[in-house]
């Protein structure tokens, strides 16, 4: 691999190499936090944080981590900084924090972190690992925020918790579609997305 | 220092990781544990006063409970709220000498020598509750005008938390409201819509063919309609919220439960002899 450029290295996942998009990582959280753009943001920039911070770390220690045991260090590392960024959100955004509960913990399943520290950080030196960390925390954002835009619209009738179309039960017009606020919604709206860039960008489609 | 596949360098390594993570993840949760402590009990506080409808600002004007700053709160809390721990079984407060402030029923609910089974006729999900509760004295001067009890209960995918208001009637429900719960939103998550919270006010408990001092468990008349009540329920029952049929049975349930005399129907038998002989 010749050595990628800072740019390309943070701006390449968001649409060329998206993690949700082209390597289907970490489905799952995007699937339970983004009936709403508030938690979708919240969890999106906590995301960004551990990704971020955990390829630099792993990166800063690549020489040392013996090969034996460096995905349990990985995990390590992974694991404290999800607990640190959980332990600042329920001090200084409770509300928010409530919201997503555990998905904040589970950002240490979220097999992007993993993926990239992994992947990326064990080769590459720390500001080019935070760099990628941190490009790949936004190409999840990206989705996450996208996909949670058309649920809250659809499914509430709101965009940050604020009416756009207020619903029936608020005494508008708008009738919700709840299925727009069930998982199976959000699978059909990253297929939709994968669909659309693949569109635009042929060379991701695979061999059939 | 050791070549890096060796085994003296995998403890090495293991062994520094950990030291260093521990002490980051540890400090920072002392760190912040005071912040997060406070901010828990600004919610609680924040609630009780949802559900006895006492969110105003400054100035007097209501406002979403949300809203009011933590300040505004505390003034509000401060003034009208009395804190009591109660004994649940027998309806009486703990004696001021044995109250730990600190006291956390969520925790207790969980602990063998402070919980005790749930039993009775209605389920809330959980198999044992808190022996001891928090409940809250909204008071209009002297005169108390209200009690706000705490109720939880299994939904659909997750226990809710709430407050039920009371009035001084003990029959009449002054307000409801939920602080915790992972429903879906938009459907089971519509039971913190303020517009269903609202139509909970003035809603009967019990038959109003018989006093609180008579009612049992058979009386319970309050929860939540499926569709919109029926006219000869439509003084105890609210509309049920389309799409979270399992959620609305819940709240029936624990409000049921609640209410009971397995909750809190001896507190309520017990205020209501009292005020009858003050």
């Amino acid at each position: 691999m010749a050595s990628p450029t800072a740019k390309e290295v943070l701006l390449k996942p968001i649409f060329d190499n998206n993690p949700i998009g082209l390597q289907i990582l970490g489905i799952c959280s995007a699937l339970a936090v983004t009936t709403q753009m508030m938690t979708s943001l919240v969890m999106s920039i906590a995301v960004i944080i551990v990704t971020g911070c955990a390829s630099a770390s792993v990166s800063m220690i690549r020489q040392r981590i013996p090969s034996s045991i460096r995905i349990i260090v990985q995990m390590v590392v992974i694991a404290s900084l999800v607990i640190l960024v959980d332990q600042v959100l329920k001090a200084f955004l409770f509300e928010t924090s409530k919201r997503l509960s555990v998905f904040v913990g589970l950002i240490i399943t979220n097999c992007i972190v993993m993926g990239r520290a992994e992947g990326f950080a064990m080769k590459n030196d720390p500001k080019m690992s935070f760099l990628d960390g941190v490009g790949n925390g936004l190409g999840y954002s990206f989705i996450l925020l996208a996909v949670a835009f058309f649920r809250e619209l659809f499914g509430s009738g709101k965009l940050f918790g604020i009416n756009v179309m207020t619903p029936i039960t608020e005494e508008g017009w708008y009738n919700p579609n709840g299925l727009m606020l069930l998982s199976p919604s959000a699978f059909f709206l990253i297929g939709i997305i994968i669909w659309i860039i693949r569109t635009f960008k042929p060379d991701q489609i695979e061999e059939a | 220092m050791p070549p890096k596949d060796s085994i003296a360098n995998t403890f090495l390594v293991s062994f520094v990781l950990c030291v260093v993570c521990s002490l980051l993840v540890s400090s920072a949760a002392v760190v912040l544990k005071p912040l997060q402590q406070k901010n828990k009990e600004l919610d609680q506080r924040r609630n009780v006063l949802a559900a006895a409808g006492l969110t105003v600002d400054r100035s007097g004007e209501e406002v979403a409970a949300a809203d009011m700053s933590g300040t505004e709160v505390e003034e509000v809390f401060g003034t009208r709220v009395t804190r009591r721990l109660l004994d649940i079984e027998t309806g009486e407060y703990v004696a001021d000498g044995e109250v730990d402030a600190q006291f956390d029923p969520k925790k207790a609910a969980k602990t063998p020598e402070l919980n005790t089974p749930v039993t009775g006729e209605f389920k809330i999900g959980p198999s044992s509750r808190e022996k001891q509760t928090w409940v809250y004295l909204i008071k209009d001067g002297e005169n108390v005008e209200q009690f706000v009890v705490p109720i939880y209960g299994m939904g659909l995918w997750s226990t809710l938390y709430g407050f039920v208001a009371v009035d001084k009637d003990l029959a009449t429900i002054r307000g409801l409201t939920y602080y915790e719960h992972g429903e879906t939103p938009g459907l089971g998550g519509e039971v913190e819509n303020p517009l269903w919270k609202s139509k909970w006010v003035g809603k009967k408990i019990y038959d109003e063919a018989v006093t609180v001092a008579d009612a049992n468990n058979d009386d319970i008349k309050t929860g939540v309609a499926k569709g919109a009540p029926t006219a000869e329920l439509a003084a105890y029952q609210v509309d049920g919220i389309s799409g979270a049929t399992i959620t609305c049975n819940g709240v029936t349930a624990m409000l049921k439960y609640w209410f009971s005399d397995q909750g809190f129907a001896p507190y309520f038998k017990k205020l209501a002899s009292e005020q009858g002989a003050g």
